[in-house]
This record gives structure tokens, sequence and C-alpha cells, in this order.
């Protein structure tokens, strides 16, 4: 099959991307992201319960512009888009940093669309936010690696065990849930407030996301919860891996350049010695760094994005070369937007932080660099 | 890979370049061929790698853009699936690098009639070879210090000075120089020649031996030396503007005339493995170690980086500054080629003491001598550090070094 010169970004891709890109910096401006997240920083990280702020409202106008049903195909009532448009959505969203249930439903759709479980499809492309319940507490990615069991309970079957590393738990409606039996791994959807699920939330440093350990105490499921059956769950997890890893480098992205054009702008006003700093090598070459890091980690996940499309055999190699490269442009950018912000930069007032903290969080999930790095030489070794 | 995206007449040229590099490669000779054009430095590798030249543009694969009157096959847009095909074909490089690359791309710009008919063929032919007289033992970095004069006298020009770095002098017949017709202004005190090098009355070819123990490259001297006004390229005073066309195409933003064999990036990274798996360490071997497995993943996402930003960067949508990916590119490529040999020393462990002409080096020794080889790409064209200056000032609009 001939791959599109375009990486598949065409007018229409380029329509929703631009609309997300104003319809995010209109509605999530820094001074409002801060009102929401980090007012104060005793409520930020000392309370009994860390605050989860998010706006509903802004999810609402989302569903209304068709967000949640982009990649949903069609025949689930959803727009059937590339995966390249979810791709640069994600990115829009790590440039503004907001708290949004966006960028785990759109992991979980990636999931139920592998699974073919077209109902659970209808109620995301319906406005319904879902996550992905499927990590055990060691933190193994390993698709199909969970501590929840289904067991059998009467004529259906009872789900016990738990879920770490929920991603905004709190803000989804459903959970997609990985469970091990006899028959091995199937995949469930389970309403967050369905008895016998407990929603523990994590305390964590990015407070722009929500995390959660979600246990499952003997949790009812019919047959109408189940996206993928007994020994199908696996492969689904394994055929939507690329678009997960994508969608991060993507949120990584996202928020590098933010970085990256912030410190610019503070390089060229802040004056020392009699000139803007950004004249200086020692704080203009490693911007420049930061830069050439971004762009490859960009150029990557566009390139595995489109493979997931047109060239599914090789989107595993690009996918983990994008959350590679973008997990390292993630933490150089983060480092220096700190750094060369000087004095400031260490303070809960300067905004670099709230970036800083979201990037350290995207850098681990699904895999840091060293982990992808790791699974890509065996997939280089084979080609070789 | 790229194949897949080639349209019905580009994957029959695709599969025409293959097909005739399959059955026309040439046989191995019996002397040590250089790994890049730059260190060519005996008659009998010239007239091998001409004679390579010769045959290639012949069957279409080099001047494969440039229109038919001026050498080239009027195939437009195809020349990168023949430096393609080349590349992955592992078969010798063109030795007329600067003239195709850019020297060739420079005069299509802003040459007249005239010169693009006189030499445009045997530029492509390699029947002459080309030299780029730029640099000086004063102008490195900062280019547009270029002192070289050249005083008008009639429908003459005299010129007088010292070319620094010139790859393949010594076999050139032209060279593209950077004169300088005014002190008044810097930049537009600057005219750009084509000069003559071959036999010309006045011009001393000195040859200068690089770290790796090879010339190649040469010091030019011009005493006198008589050019006539119709070897000027474009108008006096723009030379500047004529050079930034060349630097263009030197740091790889654009595609040149031809260019091809060689040793592509990709393989290189086939290569680093398959020198790791043969690399024992005691009972093991050095791909065993995690930490080779990840230092060789590292250069292949950085290999793939760069073919996948050249994709993206012909998508405006997906590009924040038009000039953003094209300057990265030179460099990129020398400090990836530079680190990815680096590696290859480390990998190979104490074998990688072992220089060209040890029966017991891998790769022939291939390493270490790429490795010191590649400090002439991390410096020339613009030194890496010129270009963070480029890259800082132009696209994120830090305040100017100079």
């Amino acid at each position: 099959m001939a791959l599109t010169k375009d990486l598949g970004f065409g007018p229409d891709e380029q329509l929703v991307r631009d609309q997300a890109r104003k319809l995010l910096s209109d509605s999530v401006p820094v001074d409002k992201l801060r009102v929401l997240v980090a007012r104060d920083h005793h409520e930020a990280y000392e309370t009994k319960i860390q605050p989860a702020s998010w706006d509903d409202g802004l999810w609402k106008q989302m569903v209304e512009l068709g967000w949640s049903a982009l990649s949903v195909p069609e025949s689930a009532g959803g727009l059937g888009m590339k995966t390249i448009v979810s791709v640069a959505l994600a990115e829009e969203l790590g440039r503004v940093a907001v708290p949004s249930p966006l960028p785990a439903t759109l992991a979980a759709t990636a999931v139920l669309k592998a699974a073919g479980a077209t109902a659970w499809l209808e109620k995301i492309a319906g406005g319904e936010a879902a996550t992905l319940a499927i990590t055990p507490e060691s933190g193994s990615w390993e698709p199909g690696d969970t501590d929840v069991e289904a067991r059998a309970a009467g004529a259906g079957v009872a789900l016990h065990g738990k879920a770490a590393f929920v991603q905004d738990a709190r803000k989804a409606r459903l959970l997609v849930v990985a469970a091990k039996s006899a028959g091995g791994v199937a995949l469930y959807v389970v309403p967050v407030d369905a008895p016998g699920v407990t929603v523990t939330p994590d305390r964590i440093v990015d407070l722009t996301r929500d995390q959660a350990t979600v246990t499952f105490d003997g949790v009812a499921v019919d047959a109408k919860s189940v996206a993928a059956g007994e020994g199908k769950g696996k492969a689904a997890l394994e055929t939507a891996l690329p678009t997960i890893l994508t969608l991060l480098a993507a949120d990584a992205c996202g928020a590098a350049e933010w970085q990256l054009q912030t410190t610019a702008d503070y390089a060229k006003s802040r004056v020392q010695f009699e000139r803007p700093i950004g004249f200086f090598q020692a704080v203009k070459h490693p911007l420049v760094n930061v830069m050439l890091g971004i762009d490859r980690a960009r150029s990557l996940t566009y390139a595995a994005a489109c493979a997931i499309d047109e060239d599914p055999a090789d989107a595993l190699r690009l996918a983990r070369m994008a959350k590679a490269a973008a997990s390292d442009a993630a933490a150089f950018a983060s480092d220096r937007s700190v750094q060369l912000h000087g004095g400031i930069g260490f303070t809960w007032e300067c905004d670099v932080h709230l970036w800083f903290k979201r990037q350290k969080h995207t850098e681990q999930l699904f895999g840091n660099a060293t982990q992808q790095r790791a699974h890509l030489a065996r997939i280089l070794e084979a080609a070789v | 890979m790229s194949e897949k995206r080639d349209t019905q007449d580009q994957a029959e040229f695709r599969e025409y370049c293959r097909r005739w590099l399959e059955e026309n490669r040439p046989p191995a000779p019996s002397f040590r061929l250089p790994i890049s054009p730059i260190e060519v430095s005996s008659e009998e590798q010239r007239q091998y790698l001409c004679a390579w030249q010769k045959k290639c543009h012949a069957a279409g694969l080099v001047g494969t853009d440039y229109p038919k009157e001026y050498g080239g096959h009027g195939h437009k847009g195809f020349q990168a699936i023949a430096s393609q095909e080349m590349g992955r074909a592992g078969v010798p490089f063109m030795i007329n690098v600067i003239g195709l690359g850019m020297a060739a791309p420079t005069i299509l710009v802003h040459g007249t009639e005239d010169q693009k008919r006189r030499f445009l063929p045997p530029l492509l032919s390699s029947d002459e070879i080309w030299c780029q007289g730029f640099s000086e033992p004063g102008a490195g970095s900062d280019l547009a210090s270029a002192a070289t004069s050249v005083v008008r006298e009639g429908d003459n020009w005299i010129v007088n000075g010292h070319k620094v770095w010139t790859s393949l002098a010594h076999f050139a017949s032209w060279m593209i120089l950077l004169g300088r017709h005014t002190k008044a202004d810097k930049y537009n005190g600057l005219t750009y020649f084509i000069a003559p090098i071959r036999d010309a009355k006045g011009v001393t070819v000195r040859p200068l031996v690089k770290i790796t123990g090879e010339t190649g490259f040469n010091e030019v001297l011009f005493e006198d030396v008589v050019i006539p006004d119709s070897l000027r390229l474009d108008e006096v005073g723009k030379g500047w503007t004529v050079a930034m066309t060349t630097l263009t195409y030197e740091r790889g933003a654009a595609e040149g005339a031809g260019s091809g064999g060689g040793t592509s990036v990709e393989e290189y990274v086939n290569e680093l493995i398959a020198l790791a798996k043969r690399t024992k360490r005691g009972a093991a071997t050095a791909w065993d170690d995690a930490v080779v497995r990840d230092k060789v993943a590292q250069i292949a996402i950085r290999a793939e980086g760069l073919r996948q930003n050249a994709r993206r960067m012909r998508i405006e949508a997906l590009v924040d500054h038009p000039m953003r990916i094209p300057l990265q590119s030179k460099v990129l490529i020398t400090e990836l080629i530079q680190d990815l040999s680096a590696l290859g020393v480390e990998i190979a462990g104490p074998h990688a003491s072992r220089y060209l002409g040890d029966p017991g080096a891998p790769d022939g020794g291939h390493w270490p001598h790429a490795y010191m080889n590649s400090y002439g790409m991390t410096i020339a064209a613009g030194s890496n550090e010129i270009q963070r200056n480029i890259l800082g000032e132009r696209v994120l609009g830090l305040p100017k070094s100079k």
C-alpha cells in the first residue's frame, strides 16, 4: 500500500488541529490554569486527598466539538478520523497542560477499537470519558500483565484485585479493565461507580493530572461488560500499544514546545551584564539543543501516527522511537526551562513547574526512554 | 520504507535504478577506496571514481533533475530516488561532490545561460572536477570576513589571496571562489567567481595533511591570477547572496545534482549491531550488554529522526517555522556520524586501536578512521557552534552574537 505524502495530515485534519489550538489557548490561559491547579501549595500537596480540579464545562465543549468521537469508527457513531488527528490533539493538550479526561479517553478508545467493542465505543463517542485500568502495582507496562483476576461467580464473572497508575480516574466515567483467568486475559468495561469499585487517589507530583489505584472487590460483570473475551485481551492491548505510546509522545512534544518558547521569551527579556541573557551562548546553544530534541520527537511521533493507519507492521518500532525521543526531549526541555529561568524558575510563582511536573509524569507512562530503547533494540536486532 | 510513498512513475524509476545498479556495480579496485570524496588522493582512485560517475551520469542517476540542455536528464524530482538507491546499493560515491552538491545548484540559480551550457555538462559527467574556495586562514566560521582580493582591470579581474581546506583542488579544473572587491562593506564587498585552477598561471595547490594521515584537501594560493569577467557569477557585490545559495546546498537543506553511493546512515546502524554481535566480551558479546544496546538504540533513533524530519519538512501544516528543520540538518547529520563512529570504537574496544592496513582491525580500521575524520564535517560548512548561533537567532529569535 502506498503511504500518503502528507503523513495523512491534509486540510480536514489541519482544521481540527487548528480549531483545537485556538479553543485551548483561548479557554485555558496560564492564569486560569494556575487558579485551577496551583492556587495554593498547601492545597496542592498537603490536603488529605489531593484535589483533582478540572473544568467540566470545557470537557462538554470538547464533546460537542466531537473530540471524544474523533477516533471512534463511524460504525460506532464516531467520526472515524485518522490517528494523526488524535495525536495532533494530544500535542495541543500537552501544550496548554490542561487537566482533562481526553488523553485517557483517547488511549481507552484505542484499546476498545482494537477489541472491536462497538457498544462501548458508542458511549465514548457520546461523551462518556474512559480510562485504562490495566497496570499492576509493579508498574509493568507489558500488555496483559495485570493484578486483577476474573473469577466465576454464579452465572457470570466477578473481578477481584487492583489496578495501579490509573490515569485521570476521577475524571473518567468508565474503566477499561484487564483481568486474567485460566483462559487468559480479558478486557471488561466497568463504570467507576459500580458496586465493589474503590478509587483511591495517589498523591502525585503532576498537578495537571490525577492518578489512582482502583480496587475491585468482587465487581460483578455481565456479558455486556466484555470488551474482549478470555484470551483476547492481550492481543487487543498489543494492537493498541503503538497508539498509546504515540499519544503520550505527542503530549510531551506539545508541552516541550511551550517550555522552549516560554524560556526563549524569558531569555530575550531578562537582562544581566547589560545584555538579554539569550545573547550568551551558554543560554542560546542549550535552547537550540532543546529544539533539536523536540523536532526529532515530533517527526517520529507523526511518522508513528501515520504508520499506525498505513503501515501497522512498522508502527511499534516508530512508536517506541517516538516515545523514547519525546521522553528525552521532555526531560531536557524541563531541565533547561527551570535552570535558565534562574532563581525565579525555582519558585512556585513561576509557571514553568506546572509543565515540568506534567513532563516528569508523561516520561514514565508506558515506559520511559530507557525502557523504550530496551524494547527497540530487540526490534532492530530482528531486522539486521 | 520510503518506497511505499512512491507514485507509479517514481516506483518505476526506483526499480530501474535498482536493476541498473545491480547489473553495473563496478568491480572492487585492487587499491583502497577512501570513505568519502574529500579523501581522494591518488590518480588511480581519481580515474576509477571518475569512470564510475561518468557511467552513472550516462545512465541517468546523476544530474537526474537537471534540464537536458545543461547535460541533465530533465527528470525533475527524481534525483532523490537515484541518490537513495545508490546509497542503499552500497556502490562507490560520486567523486565530483563539490560540483554536484554545491557548484551545480549555485550555477543553475545564479549563472548566465552561457555559463550553464559551458559548465554544467562536464561537471555532471565528472570530466571536470570542482572545488570550493570559501574558507581562508582568517575566515573560518566568520566566512564574510574573506579577504582574497579581486580587482577589476578592464574585462578581467586580478585575484590575490589564500584559500584553505580545499578538498579536491589537486584534481580540480574549476573553483567556486568568494572574493573581495572592496573592504568598504563586509557583506556587500564580496563577489563570486568561477576560477580556473588546473594549469592556471599564478595558482599554487599544496596538499594539507589531516589528523587521519591522509591528504585530499589543500591550500590554494592565488598570485595575480587573471580571470575574465565572463566567469563572474551574478552581480558585483552579490557574492554573499550567492554564497548563501551554495551553503544552503552544502548544509543539506536542499537536494543538489546528485550524490549517493557510499554507506548510508541506516547501513551504519546495522553495521554497529553486527559489530556488537561479533565482538567478544568473555563468554558473551558486546551486544549482550544492555548499555551497548541502549547506545545503539539512541543512534538508531537519531538516524530515523533525520529521515522523518526530511519527510515532515515538506508538510507546511506540521512545521512552525519554514527554516526550522532545514537549518538543523547539518548539525544533526554530522554529529550523528561522529557519535556513531565513536560508538563503533567503544564497542570494538582494544581492537579499535588497530588502524587502516592492520589485518586485525575490525572493518578494516573503519571505526577509528571514521571517528577522526568526522571532525572535518562538524567543523566544515560553518562549524556546528555557528550553526547553533544561526538556529538560535533565526528560528528562536534570540539576540545576535555579533
